[in-house]
């Protein structure tokens, strides 16, 4: 967290957090929550035969129980992973390869994280196909071309329920409703979305949601996966063992994580209305100062239908990495990738259709719980600052005041 | 990734960020990169009478390691022949600067606007030179 020194600055030791999507702190109340089960109350919550196990079991039951209360579901519902990578691979892989004989397709979207994009690859090369969604400029799907795109050998519809980069919530009652009129199961990375918006998994016609625990106060390592009993979801497992969750996956769990997934979600449950009410004014108090302090800046992705706790912004003419560079007091992150050996920018925002000069200048600011107004209001500061700064060093800005079109010009592309 | 003094310094105090007159005939302009790839570099020299680097000035879209390098050249050029300026090369500016090894390509593009700046002087001023580059 950081600190601020007498004069009213953030210290240089600890710049200050604005990338909650990447990660949140554990919320103290969990740690604090989470602290016995490492010392005293140490059982294995699978040994059935001691005093230690009962304790253990217990903790676990009562964490699976928080868990599915947050989104609606049935605690025999809930299956712990590692977090929201491995339950994405557990259920897009596990309905393939059960229902794969006779079931063969998976739609999913161009603007999943990588760690769906990359499970439909590898299943692409074991033979299934695989239907990517493209966007809209907004970032939401269209839900015509997800009808178009339904056949009689699809298995499984993975959308996630928010965005990572843009925060944007994709309509997953209107989704869930067109899956499961179709009679394909619906599974959404919902780890952006878990104790951010409200989540119904039986309003919503949900069959299958990836939680992840760091993305919403509880500790890293852990998740968690939805999985619907009525109607059925089977899955085949990827790791095999000892049988526990329900045999989906094996592996003892890690009670203290379980436990702090659990207070969580009981948090984010009795929290989340007042929460999301207060970043809202947080967010709309950090646009309006940037937009009353900058001409040309552009949010990436929908407004309205987006988690409270993101902003996406083009700030053109002006690098992303170079503008993070001049804003070393703020822990942001960019959708410019000029350290990656490929230069290409952000993904997301190519599919919104983001020209890549833009995507280069584009910022994403992550609020969250622990977000101060104070914060806000100096990160306005600096950003803004360092952003003239910068134009007034830009060839790009120069052009532009000139009233020169970027784009006519002939670049030499490298 | 940590960078080097060398490089925030460039960084956060850069050298001789501006524009000069590009009609004029003694100065010449180097435009190179492009906004898609995230990089571009604007390097302006002005050669006086004795055929030696007055002045430079620099304007870059970049990271913090375009800047930089953009930034170091300026003060590289300034003082030499146009054939010695040509001479700059990219692992001169990487060593410097101590740029990470996804960098390189900021210090590629800074000789190459310093070659691109030269040219266009000879170009202007009816002098191709050999070492003016493409």
């Amino acid at each position: 967290m950081t600190t601020k020194s007498k004069t009213g600055h953030w210290t240089q030791s600890t710049p200050l957090y604005l990338d909650y999507q990447a990660t949140t702190p554990t919320d103290p109340r969990v740690v604090d929550a989470m602290m016995p089960y490492w010392t005293d109350k140490f059982g294995n919550p699978h040994s059935r035969n001691h005093h230690y196990g009962w304790e253990a079991e217990d903790a676990v039951e009562k964490a699976r129980e928080s868990v599915a209360s947050l989104i609606g579901a049935n605690p025999k519902e809930i299956i712990f992973t590692s977090g929201a990578t491995e339950s994405n691979n557990l259920a897009i892989k596990g309905v393939a390869r059960f229902y794969g004989d006779k079931k063969n397709h998976i739609i999913t979207c161009v603007t999943e994280h990588k760690c769906v994009l990359e499970t439909c690859r590898y299943l692409e090369h074991d033979g299934f196909d695989v239907t990517y969604l493209h966007v809209k400029e907004n970032g939401l799907i269209d839900l015509d071309e997800l009808k178009a795109a339904i056949t009689d050998k699809t298995a499984i519809v993975s959308i996630m329920a928010v965005n990572n980069e843009i925060g944007v919530i994709q309509p997953l009652k209107e989704i869930g409703a067109i899956c499961r009129e179709a009679g394909v199961f619906f599974h959404t990375d919902a780890a952006q979305a878990t104790g951010k918006i409200p989540l119904d998994v039986n309003e919503m016609n949900i069959d299958l949601m990836s939680i992840s625990g760091h993305k919403f106060y509880g500790p890293m390592g852990i998740g968690a996966l939805f999985v619907r009993r009525k109607p059925r979801v089977r899955l085949v497992p990827i790791i095999h063992g000892g049988g526990q969750e329900r045999g989906m996956r094996s592996g003892t769990l890690p009670t203290p994580l379980v436990v702090g997934l659990g207070v969580a979600a009981e948090i984010a449950a009795k929290e989340m209305t007042a929460e999301a009410e207060r970043l809202h004014g947080l967010r709309k108090r950090m646009l309006d100062g940037l937009q009353s302090r900058l001409p040309e800046i552009y949010v990436n992705g929908d407004l309205e239908n987006r988690i409270p706790g993101n902003l996406n912004i083009s700030f053109a003419y002006v690098e992303g990495e170079g503008l993070m560079m001049g804003i070393k007091e703020l822990a942001v992150s960019s959708g410019s990738a000029c350290t990656s050996a490929s230069l290409e920018p952000s993904y997301v925002l190519r599919a919104l259709g983001v020209e890549e000069e833009m995507a280069h200048t584009s910022l994403r600011l992550g609020l969250g719980r622990f977000t101060t107004e104070e914060e806000v209001d100096y990160a306005v500061e600096r950003i803004a600052s360092e952003v003239t700064r910068l134009r007034e060093m830009s060839p790009l800005w120069d052009m532009a005041q000139a009233g020169i079109d970027i784009k006519s010009i002939k670049w030499a592309e490298h | 990734m940590a960078y080097s003094k060398e490089l925030i310094d460039h960084y956060e105090n850069p050298r001789n960020v501006g524009s000069m007159d590009e009609s004029e005939n003694n100065i010449g302009t180097g435009l190179v990169g492009a906004p898609a790839c995230g990089d571009v570099m604007k390097l302006q020299i002005k050669v006086g009478a004795d055929g030696i680097i007055e002045d430079a000035k620099f304007k870059t879209f970049g990271c913090g390691s375009a800047i930089a390098s953009s930034s170091l050249v300026t003060e590289w050029v300034k003082g030499k022949t146009l054939d010695e300026a040509a001479t700059i090369k990219n692992t001169d500016i990487a060593q410097e600067l101590a740029l990470p090894p996804v960098k390189i390509h900021c210090s590629v593009l800074a000789e190459d606007a310093i070659k691109a700046a030269v040219s266009d002087y000879k170009e202007k001023t009816g002098k191709k030179g050999n070492a003016a580059a493409e």
